[in-house]
């Protein structure tokens, strides 16, 4: 799960590192009071989206004066955010933070994730932080750190102390940049935290270390028992319909495509877009029916798929190892019956009574066509959907 | 003899006594597992689809002589069953719970530095021998005796692999799992099938996110056994959008390296044959086999 900035700053900031001066704004007249409360020659106007890429896109703005705060507050509400890391259609700025701004020296970077490697996490930092810092990896990997912690190991003090002295950081700032690194990996363990990145990670020109930007997102299957983090989910930053489907458990990420996607298993739901690209089609969205395949949750996927109005064709794929295929048949029919089915509809299903399954397809009476491979399944609906247009 | 799930095998289960580990039970019964028992805390003495229940491990390795478990234990309870598991020095900790926390799987992997328990999964379909057992949810009719050794990260995929090698057969069916921190890697599965006096040609699947493809790809390369098996593979995710999250707790892509292309390339510049979709799999290892 995903949060905010200011949400990663506060949390952040209980356990000692060091963050500006900030509020959060819904609304351009909050802004108002904010200002004079934050009382600074210099603030900063960020979005606040769920999306790298931000800055470039216009969501951050640095202002000085109170009357320029408010307008660029007001221009930024209601906004859409189009970045690389968005869908097409971008992301709505509900909430806007403001911030102190700051006269920098030093743009670091830092982030702290798991290592597939190892199985333990790694401190990845570098110093030149920045928005850049992609770029940075591509062309001067040489750049880019690594601290690598083994598992189940706490990050220790000369562990920080290294990476102060690699970020070329002497003194004071060094001081104070180990006792900000050693606390945001503590926040890491202790709040189950994915990955946070702090980009930049800055020295100021007085000689302050400050955290400017920061993201986190939080291990999903850890949230039962991280309840201050579980609370900050921002539902508007999800499609309405992958809020739906975390209802019913189903796993579910909207694309940009317009093949609509039902398929049992997240392998088998990733291998399912690839053939369908490699066919010259583009799925709209990725669907693992996780946990068995009953009759119900193949219908409940069904029909949310149905309601994706860029969705101009449906493929199924289900392997049903232990499921009957006349009895995800049925379900599937019933579906139809209830969304009135007038797209056209590829199934192909692989198990127990895949006879029977087919049958019952075939004469439902809906435009349903049953077939034996999968390779032949991303082939006709690819076709159709074309024809369809 | 095929890997890890062997005639001499003696298997319990970890959550006997639940829905999950009841149903799959039951199956792994049918398919002629050795099931020789099952671990539920305070059902111990009672017996379950006819074998013995115990409240611990240790326990039920005393009476039964078992080396194997499935773990089926909901997932904040499911670190636990494993380090039980491995306290109790099992050779073999089958983890089928999806959904542990990841931070609860570091604390495993630190515990198990250096000890001679072998994990699978978690967040896996688990190991099957035709004609042998199963400790899992593969289905078992699926799958026939053979020479052909498959290791997956992604379950349905492992099953679409046993399908489409059906005439050749499998030796054994390994499912390694989609979680980022994991027991059992590629490297680990290539190097007990590379072993395996039982195993002619090898099927890998592999995901998008992390780098145990690239590592099995070096491994390939390196290898320098008595024995150079044909390997044939997939890599799922070539159509995934970069940063976001598809099911699978690993499947994201961060970095170049983690990308479906890159670990495309790697394993063929191992000679390893890869195949271009999913349904192709079969005809690349009978490629790669020269049938």
């Amino acid at each position: 799960m995903d949060i905010h900035e200011y949400q990663a700053k506060q949390l952040l900031s209980k356990f000692g590192v060091n963050i500006p001066p900030g509020e959060v704004v819904y609304q351009t007249h909050e802004a108002e009071n904010i200002v004079s409360w934050l009382n600074e020659d210099k603030i900063v106007v960020k979005a606040q989206v769920h999306a790298g890429g931000r800055g470039k896109a216009g969501g951050i703005k640095v202002c000085s004066g109170d009357e320029e705060v408010v307008k660029t507050v007001d221009k930024m509400i209601g906004m859409k955010i189009i970045t690389p890391q968005t869908l097409e259609s971008g992301k709505t700025v509900r909430r806007v933070y403001l911030e102190k701004g700051y006269d920098i020296q030093k743009e670091l970077y830092l982030c702290i994730t798991v290592d597939r490697e190892t199985g333990g996490n790694t401190i990845i930092y570098s110093r030149k932080g920045g928005v850049n810092i992609e770029e940075v990896s591509e062309k001067t990997p040489d750049e880019i750190h690594n601290m690598k912690i083994a598992p189940g190991s706490d990050l220790l003090t000369h562990h920080a102390r290294t990476i102060v002295y690699n970020l070329g950081l002497k003194g004071a700032v060094a001081k104070k940049a180990q006792k900000n690194i050693l606390s945001i990996y503590k926040a890491f363990v202790s709040l189950d935290a994915a990955m946070i990145e702090i980009n930049p990670f800055a020295v100021t020109k007085n000689e302050d270390v400050v955290i400017l930007d920061c993201k986190a997102s939080f291990d999903d299957n850890a949230l039962y028992r991280q309840r201050v983090v579980a609370e900050m989910k921002d539902e508007n930053e999800y499609d309405p319909l992958e809020l739906e489907a975390a209802r019913h458990d189903l796993n579910y990420v909207k694309l940009d495509g317009n093949i609509g996607l039902m398929v049992n298993g997240a392998g088998l739901s990733m291998a399912t877009m690839d053939i369908i690209k490699y066919y010259g089609g583009e799925a709209a969205n990725f669907m693992d029916v996780a946990g068995a395949a009953t009759p119900e949750r193949v219908a409940a996927a069904f029909k949310l798929i149905y309601k994706d109005p860029d969705v101009q064709g449906i493929l199924i794929n289900i392997f049903g190892g232990m499921m009957r295929c006349n009895d995800i048949a049925t379900g599937l029919v019933n579906a139809s019956k209830e969304v009135g089915l007038n797209k056209p509809l590829v199934v192909r299903l692989e198990g127990t009574n895949v006879d029977m399954g087919k049958e019952i397809l075939i004469n439902s009476g809906f435009p349903i066509k049953p077939v034996d491979t999968m390779e032949q399944a991303a082939q006709d609906v690819v076709k159709m959907v074309k024809e369809n247009r | 003899m095929a890997v890890l799930l062997t005639k001499e095998s003696k298997v319990i289960c970890q959550g006997f006594t639940g829905a999950q580990g009841t149903f799959h039970s039951e199956r792994a019964i049918d398919y002629n597992t050795n099931i020789v028992g099952g671990v539920t805390p305070e059902k111990g003495g009672t017996k379950h689809l006819n074998v013995p229940v115990f409240n611990t491990v240790a326990e039920a390795k005393k009476k039964t002589g078992c080396n194997a478990s499935g773990v089926f234990v909901p997932p904040p309870f499911a670190a636990d069953a494993i380090l039980e598991a491995v306290e109790a020095e099992l050779d073999l900790v089958v983890c089928i719970t999806d959904g542990i926390p990841t931070s609860d799987m570091q604390r495993v992997k630190r515990e198990m530095k250096g000890c001679k328990t072998r994990l699978v999964g978690p967040n896996c379909p688990g190991v099957l021998t035709p004609g042998i057992g199963k400790i899992g949810i593969i289905p078992g009719h699926i799958c026939k005796p053979g020479r052909i050794g498959v290791v997956s990260r992604s379950g349905t995929l492992s099953y679409e692999s046993a399908v489409q090698t059906s005439e050749l057969g499998q030796s054994t069916i390994i499912g390694i799992g989609g979680d980022p921190v994991n027991g059992t890697n590629f490297v680990d599965a290539l190097e007990l099938f590379l072993d395996d006096e039982e195993t002619d040609g090898i099927v890998l699947i592999g995901e998008i996110g992390g780098t145990a493809e690239i590592d099995g790809a070096e491994f390939i390369k390196s290898w320098s056994g008595k024995t150079k098996k044909p390997v044939a593979a997939f890599v799922a995710g070539a159509a995934a959008p970069k940063g976001r999250k598809l099911g699978h707790a690993g499947a994201i892509v961060n970095s170049g390296a983690e990308t479906a292309d890159a670990k495309k390339e790697a394993l063929k510049s191992a000679g390893v044959t890869v195949a271009d979709t999913i349904t192709s799999i079969g005809d690349a290892m009978r490629k790669a086999m020269k049938i």
